[in-house]
């Protein structure tokens, strides 16, 4: 078995340093039912690198990849161009095969990347700090409304309709446990997001306003009137972004108020991957950080004067106050994070205004182009790069057809709301940087003829 | 002339004694300092090329951001240059032994990068029609199947997206079960030695924690633990092998006392590595495990993370199992989401994540698990723990170890700091391996044991690896035990020398600030 080291010559001598006849005889503690002596029950014995890559070769072809097709699926994850230096560098052994950064005075290289990426997201979130990242956005949205709880000790949440279906599914398994209660609503197909509806609700008893920016329909909004009706009554603004992207062109949540700005990073440097794994973004105002949930990088001085980087504020966190931690989160998603900060150090301010500049134009055109179809209607006024299209029939047949005709057209609302008739009708559709101008056509084209 | 070197070239020894001088630069050869990003790029520098964007009349909601956003560019050539220095000042598997105990650093086949990045797992959308991804739902069934039938149990959620998440999703499920035969129970009881995770998921489910005595031996006190059983009890948290390294021999009877008393038993499966292939939790009882596939099934730990998380559920737990799932009918897969649920899993407690999991982990995880075979994977529990009672053996005479008495121990090896000179303790013996080339161990977990020192080898160590570590730590151990002060300012040969831990704490500083900002902050 080529990963296992050991000789059978070896393993006899370390038996006799221990003093065991046998390897069974360290196995003596198991109780004798619970030992499984045959084989393990159809699992073929040991395999060769080319079988098992063969395997996998016959499964990866049966799917249909985002690259190869004209694509324009959003709704959390959206697929941008990697730089090829972004996976060479997370391969790194030293990146890859390293362990959270318990012993800093040999892990200064995931720590340094930490501070630098903390610094980055703090930065494009508008924002004074943030974490050293959460498992994905869905999971940092509830922790930040978990977060929100603590610091204003009440337990009502009020969640935008345009907030992500799968980020409210997530919220309310953990509120059944936590006992707060969460305000939601279902979007409707229209430009007009629900604000009114939270600037009424937003009371005394609020602990937080989350909003989605740009929304699950791609609307964007100036959230500054909800952060100061929120902050009037003692609540917070939470605002989640689920394409960071969109902060190349559009203001940032915390230059408008947002107390915590949640988000999925995966837009950045981390790729598709048929969900996971992400990396969720972290970020809140200076005065709640003994209150924000996950790991730390802060910068410190050794015992000779120099800069270096450790793991900090870790009596938040759960191997030190246990029961009393601010969250049961242990590991992160480290490599993630690395690769996000890799891809926006790559792109930089100009890279990054030029990218989100680029994904706009191309689907403000995109829009304009679907929307001449027949029957075909933009709902948004705005957006950044991922608009809603309301068709004239049910759009999950739609996609299946399109999926017939090798283009991967969008996520139909149906998908992300089943049973809201009001929404079925709608598309949602995103344009970024890889999709050409024949992609767009050869949709449109297709979309023409399947509503004919 | 008669020399063909007219270059003045000879070789010369220099003089080995000489004391080294500070550097210019602060870099000491192999040894390379870097700046930050933030110091070394600028805002109009950007290692990608894009193309013009088309002009069109922005739609941004009159938003749009003017002000700078401050984030640093460097052209490719440094980006890479600043990564690959960064990298050089961690330690990491391949570059030597890293015996952290709980941890199970083993080696990460490269096989498992390969088929993790290929087109049709990394470039395909969680919300494509199941028709178009039929291959990676493949592979999350089939990996489903494994974990399964290495368990022995019911069914498994491949959701939670890493052990902890995985241990909130079990205790959910006991929760949602509870709570369906109307059944308000308000503890938890976990033991002293468990992961801190134990107890914060349980608070987090909004339990009460109680913690359960160890006996002399290390291992849970049953008897204490059925006194404490009782109706408002709703479950029990055991790692088993426990982070003592020992295997609970009373795991079955453990499990009958507390079904007897209405509750449900958790397994923290972050041991499972020593026992793969050779016993399976649900022969024990256990109603919810989870399996950290970064460990047993080596994926890459990443400077932490991400993992994975899968738990598997008894037959009592099945149907509270979060969403979504895979299922498999005539040859077509399909994938159980909200829209579903009801007509074939209406009890579920809820969805965890926002898609189906980590993929990118279930892709490696699967090449691991068939790379290994039947034979393999019984091999790896094996070679894991002969490993560790290879430490053991070797090192309890200049070492205290105190469960030495109590058994072989499964995958890790526990010693205390006890014995050491005056003012030294743990830290010391872990900063002396660090100049030595190694990790440290776990150091001061578990609780249950002064200055605990927890190795775990891993089966993927060989012996002369073993033999040479034994020799350090012995070294080490003698160096602490005569009270060598050099080992108090330890370590002296890694990129930083200890590290102001307080300072950090007391004065956090979080993100980069331009000089002056800080200074005008002050």
């Amino acid at each position: 078995m080529r990963y296992l080291p050991l000789t059978p010559s070896d393993r006899q001598a370390m038996l006799g340093v221990i003093g065991a006849k046998s390897i069974d005889d360290l196995f003596c503690d198991v109780p004798g039912q619970a030992r499984l002596d045959g084989p393990i029950r159809g699992l073929p014995n040991h395999a060769s690198e080319m079988a098992v890559e063969r395997h996998f070769s016959e499964l990866a072809r049966q799917n249909m990849t985002a690259s190869h097709h004209p694509f324009f699926l959003g709704a959390g994850a959206y697929k941008h161009h990697v730089p090829a230096s972004v996976d060479h560098i997370i391969q790194r052994g030293e990146f890859l095969t390293a362990y959270t950064p318990y012993q800093p005075e040999i892990a200064q290289g995931t720590l340094q990347m930490l501070f630098e990426f903390q610094t980055q997201v703090a930065r494009l979130f508008g924002c004074d700090v943030a974490n050293a990242s959460m498992y994905d956005g869905s999971t940092a949205c509830w922790e930040a409304i978990g977060m929100a709880g603590r610091i204003t000790k009440r337990t009502k949440a009020l969640l935008s309709s345009g907030l992500h279906p799968h980020y409210v599914s997530v919220a309310k398994t953990m509120a059944q446990y936590t006992g707060d209660t969460l305000d939601t609503s279902l979007p409707e197909l229209s430009a007009q997001t629900d604000s009114a509806r939270l600037l009424a609700a937003i009371d005394g008893e609020t602990s937080c306003v989350v909003v989605q920016y740009p929304d699950i329909l791609g609307r964007i909004e100036d959230l500054s009137a909800i952060a100061a009706k929120a902050h009037e009554h003692g609540a917070l603004l939470i605002a989640v972004v689920t394409e960071p992207v969109a902060l190349g062109a559009i203001k940032a949540p915390g230059d408008m108020g947002a107390d915590i700005v949640v988000g999925e990073g995966q837009s950045l440097g981390v790729g598709l991957q048929f969900g996971g794994p992400y990396v969720g973004l972290f970020a809140c105002k200076e005065k709640f950080v003994r209150q924000m949930p996950g790991r730390l990088c802060g910068e410190t001085v050794d015992a000779q004067g120099k800069r270096g980087f450790v793991l900090t504020l870790s009596t938040r966190e759960q191997h030190i106050r246990r029961e009393k931690a601010t969250s049961n989160i242990c590991t992160n998603s480290g490599l993630c994070a690395l690769a996000f900060s890799v891809h926006l150090t790559l792109l930089g301010e100009k890279g990054l205004r030029g990218l989100a500049q680029l994904n706009h134009a191309l689907a403000v055109q995109a829009a304009d182009r679907l929307s001449q179809i027949a029957g075909v209607e933009l709902v948004n006024d705005s957006f950044f790069n991922e608009f809603t299209l309301k068709l004239p029939t049910d759009a999950r047949p739609v996609v299946r057809a399109l999926a017939d005709r090798k283009i991967l057209g969008g996520v139909s609302l149906g998908r992300l709301y089943p049973g809201a008739a009001a929404l079925r009708n709608g598309l949602l559709v995103a344009v970024t940087e890889t999709a050409t101008q024949e992609d767009v056509e050869t949709f449109a084209a297709a979309l023409q003829e399947i509503l004919a | 002339m008669n020399s063909i070197n007219q270059s003045g070239w000879k070789p010369e020894m220099g003089n080995a004694g000489d004391t080294a001088p500070a550097t210019y630069t602060g870099n000491k050869a192999l040894m390379l300092e870097e700046a930050l990003i933030f110091e070394i790029g600028t805002a109009g520098t950007t290692g990608v090329d894009l193309a013009d964007a088309p002009q069109v009349a922005a739609r941004l909601g009159n938003l749009e951001r003017h002000r700078d956003i401050g984030l640093p560019g460097l052209s490719e050539p440094e980006t890479v240059r600043h990564y690959t220095r960064l990298s050089r000042q961690n330690y990491a598997i391949d570059l030597g032994f890293f015996p952290l105990g709980s941890c199970t650093m083993k080696h990460n086949p490269r096989l498992n990068e390969k088929v993790a990045r290929m087109a049709g797992f990394a470039d395909v959308h969680p919300l494509q029609p199941v028709e178009t991804v039929q291959g990676a739902l493949a592979v999350i069934h089939e990996l489903a199947h494994w974990l399964i039938t290495l368990t022995g149990m019911k069914v498994v959620a491949m959701s939670p997206k890493a052990g902890a998440h995985g241990e909130l999703c079990g205790i959910l499920a006991i929760r949602a079960a509870l709570t369906a035969r109307g059944d308000a129970r308000s503890v938890i009881l976990c033991p002293e030695s468990a992961h801190g995770t134990n107890p914060a998921t349980a608070a987090f489910a909004g339990y009460a924690v109680e913690n359960i005595p160890a006996t002399s031996e290390g291992r849970v006190d049953l008897a204490a633990l059925k006194a404490r059983l009782g109706p408002d009890v709703a479950g029990v948290m055991i790692t088993n092998p426990n982070t003592c390294g020992l295997f609970e021999r009373d795991m079955r009877e453990i499990s009958d006392a507390v079904h007897a008393a209405g509750g449900y038993v958790y397994c923290d499966g972050a041991n499972f590595n020593a026992i793969v292939g050779r016993v399976r939790p649900g022969d024990l009882g256990v109603d919810a495990m989870h399996i950290n596939l970064h460990k047993t099934f080596s994926t890459p730990h990443g400077g932490g993370g991400p993992g994975s998380g899968p738990v598997v559920l008894s037959e009592a737990l099945a149907p509270y199992a979060p969403l979504p799932f895979v299922t498999q009918d005539n040859d077509q897969y399909r994938l159980v989401e909200e829209e579903t649920a009801n007509a074939c899993h209406p009890d579920s407690f809820g969805r965890m994540i926002a898609f189906h999991g980590q993929m990118g982990m279930f892709t490696r995880a699967l090449s691991y698990i068939m790379s290994h075979g039947a034979d393999g994977l019984r091999q790896v529990a094996e070679d894991a723990v002969l490993n560790a009672n290879y430490i053991l053996r070797s090192l309890q005479d200049v070492l205290e170890a105190p469960f030495a008495h109590s058994g072989p121990c499964m995958h890790e090896a526990l010693f205390s700091d006890n014995g050491m000179a005056e003012g030294f303790s743990t830290l010391d013996i872990a900063k002396g391996l660090i100049d030595e080339g190694y990790h440290p161990m776990t150091v001061y977990f578990p609780l249950v044991v002064h200055g605990a020192m927890l190795v775990e080898p891993t089966e993927t160590e060989s012996k002369a690896t073993l033999d040479q570590f034994i020799g350090a730590l012995r070294n080490v151990a003698g160096r602490a035990k005569a009270g060598d002060p050099s080992l108090k300012s330890a370590p002296h040969h890694a990129p930083r020398r200890r590290l102001d831990e307080t300072q950090a704490a007391r004065k956090p500083v979080l993100v980069w600030r331009e000089p002056e900002q800080a200074v005008a902050a002050e």
